[in-house]
C-alpha cells in the first residue's frame, strides 16, 4: 500500500503545480466568496434563484449582453430554471425574430419560438462596440467558465464598484471596480436596489441581483450541471466497489504464488 | 517469448491458425512470462494503451460532431456541450483524457528511468517510446487548437512562430504551416486533419512498442536479467492482467473525480472566450504537460537557441541508452545516481512551475538554472557517474533477492545466468 501514499503524493504536487499556475496570472484583489448551492460533490442549482436570475439578466443585462448560445426551449429544461413550457413559450413569444425567405421570397418578422437562440441585442459586433464607448460587452453564455475565479469573480465584479482610490484619474465612461482586472471597467454599476421587481416577492437588494444571476449564468455556462454531478457519483460508487471487487480477486489469483501483490 | 509450440486443440482453429497465426498470437500474449516482481509503476503501459483508446473513441465521436471552421468552430464546441446527448461528457473526457494521458506517460517515462529500462537489449522500446511520446505533444497542441478560444489562437501563433527562428527558411516554412500569412482558418483544418492523423500513427508504434518489448520481455524492479519462463516468472494471463485492472481502476477513479467535479480546472478559462487575433490575452500559457519544454524555451534569450534547447530537451532523452554508461539498470542498486535521479525529478517539477510563470525577474533565473541542470544531468553527470559509481551487490535473481554477506558485483556478474545477457 507503500505505492499508494507514493502515487497520492506525486499526485498531490502536480495538482497543486496546476492550481499554482491559476494564480500566475494577476495580483488581484482576493475575490469575493459566496457558498454557491451548485458547488460540492452534490451541488444542484436553486430553482427559484435560477429564474429570478434570469429575470436580472432580461431586464437588466440583455439590453448589451448577448447569451447567444443558449435556445428559448433551455429554460423548461431539467436541470435549468425549469420554467413550464407554457411559461418559456410565453418568454419566447416577446421577442421578435427575423425568419425566411417565405414563399415569396421575403424574409419576415415573426414572434421567437422554444426552438430558437435567445435574441441578440446587436447586430453584430460592430454595432455592439460602437454602441458602449468601444467596449464590447461580452456575450455571456459561458461568461462563468471564461473568468479565472469563476461565479465569485462574476459576483465579486458585479458588487466590486467603488470610489476610485485617491489620485487615481478615470477617464468619462470608466469605472473603477475592485475586482476587475487592472480595477478600471467600462460598464457602470449595473444593478441598483430594487431595479427589478422580483415575482416571487424576494427583496431585490443589489446583493440578491447579485447572487442570482451569477447562479443563472453558472447555469447557461453548464447547463449539465446537475446530469453532471449527479451521474459523476454514480460513476465512482461503481467504480470503488469495482475496485474493491478486483482488489480481492488479484489477492487470491496472487495467492497461488509465494510473491506479495 | 515462450518456448513451446503452440496448437490449436480444435480442427478448425488449426486450420485457421495454420493459415494466420492469430490464435499463436493469441497465445503468446496470455501466456507471456512476465517477472514476478514488478511493482505498480508498471502498471502504467496498461493504463496508456487505456488512454489512447479512450481518446481514440471520444475523438472520433467529437469529430461528428466539430465544425472544423474558424468561424464555427468555437460554436460546435458549446453544441457538443449543450445539445448534444452527453457531448458534455464526451468532451469533458477527451479533454481530461489528454492530461491524464500526460500524466500516465510522465510516471512511465520516469519508471523507466528509475529501473533502467531504457538500457540493453530495450533501447529500441525507449526510442519508439520517446517518438510516441514526441507525437503525443504534437497531438494534444493540435487538439488544443480546435476549440479556436484564445488560448488555441495564441498558443498556436506562439508555436507556430518557433519555426520562423530557422535561419533562411523559417519565415517560409511558417506560412507554409499556417496555409496563409497569419493563424486562420487553414491552421485550423489543417490541425484537424492532423489531430485525427497522429492518434493512429501513435496506435502504429504502441503496436511496435509492444512487439520490442515482447522480444527481450520486461525489466523488472531489480533489473537483472532473468530466465523465461522460470520461477522468476508469471503468465500474463491472469496475474498481470489482473494487477493492471486493479491499478487501471484506481486511476480511473481519479479521472472519473476530474471529468465530473472538477472538469475545467486543468484548461485555461481564457479558452471559453473565442478567438480573437486582435486582443492578446495577458498571459499565454501551454497546458501543464507542456510547461516543462515552454521553460526551457524561454529560458534562452534567442530565439532560434531556444528552439534548438527545447528540442534537444527531447533529443537527449531520445539518445539517453548511450548517455548512461553504467551496466546497472535498477536504481536500486546505485546509490549515487538515485539521489541525481530525485534530483532530476524535482528539476523536471521546477521547470513546469516556472513554465507557467512570467518569464521575468527570479523566475527565468530559477528556469535558467534548471535548464542547465537538465542538460547537465543527461550530459555530464550520467556519463560520468556510470564509470565512476560503485554499485551494491546485485542478486542473482528475483526469488533470491539478495546475496550472502561476502557476495558482491563480480560474484554476480560470474553467474552464467547473468553473464548470458550482459
Amino acid at each position: 500500500m507503500k505505492i499508494f501514499l507514493k502515487l497520492t503524493f506525486l499526485f498531490v504536487i502536480i495538482s497543486s503545480l496546476i492550481l499554482s499556475r491559476a494564480n500566475a496570472a494577476g495580483e488581484q484583489q482576493e475575490l469575493l466568496k459566496v457558498d454557491w448551492s451548485f458547488k460540492s460533490f452534490f451541488g444542484k442549482f436553486d430553482r427559484a434563484s435560477l429564474q429570478r436570475g434570469y429575470q436580472v439578466y432580461t431586464e437588466v443585462c440583455a439590453s448589451c449582453h448577448s447569451l447567444k448560445h443558449l435556445s428559448y426551449r433551455n429554460l423548461a429544461e431539467k436541470g435549468g430554471p425549469e420554467f413550464t413550457e407554457l411559461e418559456a413559450k410565453a418568454i419566447a413569444s416577446n421577442f421578435e425574430v427575423t425568419d425566411g425567405p417565405n414563399s415569396d421570397g421575403e424574409m419576415f418578422e415573426r414572434p421567437a419560438k422554444l426552438s430558437d437562440k435567445f435574441v441578440m441585442p446587436y447586430a453584430n459586433v460592430q454595432e455592439a462596440i460602437a454602441a458602449n464607448g468601444g467596449a464590447y460587452p461580452p456575450d455571456m453564455s459561458v461568461l462563468v467558465k471564461a473568468r479565472k475565479g469563476g461565479a465569485n469573480y462574476i459576483y465579486s465584479v458585479l458588487m466590486g464598484y467603488d470610489e476610485p482610490p485617491a489620485g487615481m484619474e478615470l477617464d468619462d465612461g470608466v469605472y473603477y471596480n475592485k475586482y476587475m482586472y487592472g480595477n478600471k471597467i467600462k460598464m457602470s454599476s449595473p444593478l441598483d436596489d430594487d431595479i427589478v421587481e422580483y415575482a416571487d416577492g424576494t427583496k431585490a437588494t443589489v446583493d440578491q441581483m447579485a447572487k442570482d444571476v451569477t447562479t443563472f449564468l453558472q447555469w447557461t455556462a453548464e447547463p449539465h450541471l446537475e446530469t453532471r454531478h449527479k451521474l459523476g457519483f454514480r460513476v465512482i460508487i461503481y467504480l470503488s466497489v469495482l475496485t474493491v471487487l478486483v482488489y480481492f480477486s488479484m489477492k487470491k489469483i496472487w495467492s497461488r504464488i509465494e510473491t506479495k501483490v | 517469448m515462450s518456448d513451446h509450440e503452440y496448437t490449436p486443440k480444435s480442427k478448425v482453429g488449426k486450420w485457421f491458425n495454420d493459415r494466420l497465426p492469430l490464435l499463436t498470437l493469441a497465445n503468446h500474449l496470455t501466456d507471456y512470462p512476465t517477472p514476478k516482481n514488478l511493482n505498480y509503476w508498471w502498471t502504467f503501459g496498461g493504463i496508456l494503451t487505456f488512454c489512447l483508446i479512450t481518446q481514440i473513441i471520444t475523438g472520433i465521436v467529437l469529430g461528428m460532431h466539430y465544425v472544423a471552421h474558424a468561424d464555427l468552430a468555437f460554436q460546435s464546441v458549446e453544441h457538443i456541450m449543450r445539445d448534444v446527448n452527453y457531448g458534455w461528457l464526451i468532451r469533458y473526457v477527451h479533454a481530461n483524457g489528454a492530461s491524464m494521458f500526460f500524466l500516465a506517460v510522465y510516471i512511465h517515462i520516469f519508471r523507466s528511468l528509475y529501473y533502467g529500462s531504457y538500457k540493453s537489449p530495450r533501447e529500441v522500446i525507449w526510442i519508439i517510446g520517446m517518438l510516441i511520446y514526441f507525437l503525443m505533444m504534437a497531438t494534444a497542441f493540435m487538439g488544443y487548437v480546435l476549440p479556436w478560444g484564445q488560448m488555441s489562437f495564441w498558443g498556436a501563433t506562439v508555436i507556430t512562430n518557433l519555426f520562423s527562428a530557422i535561419p533562411l527558411v523559417g519565415e517560409s516554412i511558417t506560412n507554409w504551416l499556417w496555409g496563409g500569412y497569419s493563424v486562420d482558418n487553414p491552421t485550423l483544418t489543417r490541425f484537424f486533419s492532423l489531430h485525427y492523423l497522429f492518434p493512429f500513427l501513435i496506435l502504429g508504434l504502441v503496436v511496435l512498442h509492444i512487439w520490442a518489448l515482447h522480444v527481450p520481455g520486461n525489466n523488472n524492479p531489480i533489473g537483472i536479467d532473468i530466465k523465461k519462463p522460470s520461477k522468476d516468472t508469471v503468465p500474463f494471463h491472469p496475474y498481470i492482467v489482473i494487477k493492471d485492472a486493479f491499478a487501471l481502476l484506481i486511476f480511473l477513479l481519479i479521472f472519473a473525480f476530474f471529468v465530473f467535479f472538477s472538469p475545467n480546472i486543468l484548461g485555461h478559462a481564457d479558452n471559453y472566450i473565442e478567438a480573437n487575433p486582435l486582443v492578446t490575452p495577458a498571459h499565454i500559457v501551454p497546458e501543464w504537460y507542456l510547461l516543462p519544454f515552454y521553460a526551457i524555451l524561454r529560458s534562452v534569450p534567442d530565439k532560434l537557441l531556444g528552439v534548438i534547447a527545447m528540442f534537444a530537451a527531447i533529443f537527449v532523452l531520445v539518445i539517453l541508452p548511450w548517455l548512461d554508461t553504467s551496466k546497472v539498470r535498477s536504481t536500486v542498486f546505485r546509490p549515487i545516481y538515485k539521489q541525481f535521479y530525485w534530483f532530476l525529478v524535482a528539476d523536471v517539477l521546477i521547470l513546469g512551475y516556472v513554465g507557467a510563470m512570467p518569464a521575468e525577474g527570479l523566475y527565468l533565473l530559477i528556469a535558467r538554472v534548471a535548464t542547465a541542470y537538465y542538460f547537465a544531468h543527461f550530459l555530464i553527470i550520467l556519463p560520468f557517474l556510470g564509470m565512476k559509481e560503485k554499485t551494491t551487490p546485485l542478486p542473482l535473481s528475483i526469488t533470491e533477492p539478495v546475496l550472502g554477506g561476502s557476495a558482491d558485483m563480480a560474484m554476480a556478474r560470474n553467474n552464467s545466468d547473468f553473464k548470458e545477457k550482459l
